[in-house]
């Protein structure tokens, strides 16, 4: 009952640690670049390994699309509980996810109160969609938007390794 | 007997053989397999759509030996080649020493302080994959 809640809290205290730790420097702009770089790679690695043990039981996938809807359904209703609301393309590689309630920005406000700091928060589930990406054979670069919270849009950017 | 273990750019992530004299033998074989195996996760798409398994089965029987095939969706490569002599073992049985790899490879890609596309040098796999050999020779 209370697993959602354990990862939403570790999320924020980890985000909290990497920020706190880049406090000492004095260069305000690399500092936001080294964390968000930092929360990224741990996310790509946590999703490498999530990826290897979701896609343990299911048959190949046919093409990129059947992927992304993969990662859209069941890949994020375990990690959140909850599908992506909205996926859209333009069938050259560039893929939008639209999460309208994502489950780590619910606690901050359902408006545009602390919008500057949401990107903090989403660094890490960026570095998990390009985790998961990449051991499936993608790579990418994923980026993420929020206008309005708690919904929020994630851009990855696809370049094939396979074909 | 040889498992063999390779990454999604066919390098190698895992080699074990039994016995290991001939073991060039083996890795020779292996490597060879790879284009079989390459060619049967290609024609995936075109051919049959639902034929869609990991199992990739037999992929070619030399003279000596049997060769099967195991392709995870993170485009991880399994490879076993036992003796053609060695008849007791079916298709069944192989199928499930492909299971137990892949499980026991989930977790070795899971564990923090692995980096994917570095050699296996998980002592709990090599034990997994010792006592698997050890029942199929």
């Amino acid at each position: 009952m209370a697993d959602d809640a354990l990862f939403e809290f570790l999320h924020m205290e980890i985000v909290a640690l990497v920020y706190k730790e880049q406090a000492t420097r004095e260069d305000i702009d690399k500092e936001r670049v080294t964390c968000v770089s930092t929360l990224d790679a741990m996310g790509f690695r946590v999703g490498q390994g999530m990826i290897e043990r979701f896609t343990k039981d299911c048959p190949t996938f046919k093409d990129d699309l059947d992927l992304m809807k993969f990662l859209c359904k069941d890949f994020w209703s375990t990690i959140f509980k909850k599908q992506i609301d909205n996926l859209r393309t333009n069938h050259q590689g560039t893929y939008v996810l639209q999460d309208n309630k994502f489950a780590l920005l619910t606690q901050f406000s359902s408006g545009k109160q602390y919008l500057e700091e949401a990107p903090k928060y989403l660094a890490f589930s960026c570095g998990l969609i390009r985790g998961a990406l990449s051991n499936l054979g993608l790579e990418s670069v994923v980026t993420a938007e929020v206008s309005l919270m708690p919904s929020c849009k994630f851009m990855p950017n696809l370049k094939s390794l396979i074909n | 007997a040889e498992i063999c273990i390779t990454s999604m750019d066919n390098y190698p992530l895992y080699i074990r053989s039994i016995p290991t004299q001939g073991e060039l033998k083996f890795h020779y074989t292996v490597h060879t397999s790879l284009d079989v195996v390459e060619e049967k996760i290609s024609g995936v798409g075109k051919a049959l759509a639902d034929q869609r398994e990991l199992y990739l089965g037999l992929l070619y029987p030399t003279e000596d030996y049997k060769v099967y095939g195991y392709v995870t969706n993170s485009k991880v490569k399994f490879v076993i080649v036992v003796d053609s002599s060695n008849t007791s073992l079916r298709d069944n049985e192989i199928r499930s020493m492909f299971r137990k790899l892949h499980n026991s490879f989930t977790d070795v890609m899971c564990n923090p302080f692995y980096n994917p596309g570095d050699p296996i040098q998980s002592k709990a796999f090599d034990s997994i994959v010792s006592t698997m050999m050890v029942q199929a020779c």
